[in-house]
């Protein structure tokens, strides 16, 4: 499964995208996995409001996951 | 307009990196579906100055799986609350200097009231939904820009 990071969150985690074998049920699953790399993951996370999207569609943290899903992470956006 | 997509006629979206020109998007909406009585377009610029520091610049930076497909379903969902004839949204990224234009809405209608109000709705779901980040320039450094809670207060006000 893809996960893509974004913005603050993407250089906080180092990475902008991650392959994940084994798939979580859900978002909260994939999160546990995430923050288990690493203290800067952890705070990454733990420290920052962070939207969630699922094949680039906003979501919450109970969406379940299927492993072709693109799952991305990033902060509150500020475009415009 | 480079790259410009849409799900029908009605809507055009473009993210790009080269500035657009102002004139030119509003004769195209003009002419894009003739005979409409109002033209709304909203510009938005690099600033010089944000929480009391000096702003050089800014990095965009996107989402491009999702950016166009976020922009369109914005402009779909103005088109569903207010009778809009032509809508435009163009989003640039990447480096801006101060003063470059960033953003572009311009949309048409039979009247005014439409016209405004479906402008300022893209324009407030932009700021809130659609995968953009800034990152600004000093002179002595360089800060990603935290949402504010005023846009979002603005967003669910529609």
């Amino acid at each position: 499964m893809k996960v893509v990071f974004f913005g603050k969150l993407r250089e906080q985690v180092g990475t902008s995208v991650i392959d994940v074998i084994e798939t979580p049920e859900n978002i909260e699953g994939l999160l546990k996995v995430l923050k288990s790399k690493g203290d800067n993951w952890r705070q990454a996370f733990d420290d920052n409001d962070v939207l969630i999207a699922v094949n680039q569609t906003l979501c919450d943290s109970s969406q379940m996951l299927s492993f072709n899903d693109e799952v991305a992470f990033f902060p509150p956006v500020t475009g415009g | 307009m480079s790259n410009a997509i849409g799900s029908s006629p009605q809507i055009r979206v473009s993210v790009q990196f080269e500035d657009f020109n102002l004139g030119d998007e509003y004769q195209e909406i003009k002419n894009r579906d003739q005979g409409q009585g109002a033209v709304v377009t909203f510009s938005g610029l690099v600033r010089d100055n944000n929480l009391g520091k000096n702003v050089k610049g800014l990095f965009l930076e996107h989402y491009p799986a999702m950016t166009q497909k976020c922009l369109i379903d914005i402009c779909e969902q103005a088109c569903k609350r207010w009778e809009l004839a032509a809508v435009s949204v163009i989003h640039r990224v990447g480096e801006l200097s101060l003063n470059e234009q960033i953003v572009f809405v311009g949309v048409s209608a039979k009247h005014r009231k439409s016209a405004f109000e479906g402008c300022e709705f893209i324009m407030d779901y932009l700021k809130t939904q659609a995968p953009f980040w800034k990152k600004e320039r000093f002179a002595d450094g360089e800060a990603w820009v935290d949402a504010k809670q005023s846009d979002q207060h603005a967003a669910n006000k529609w």
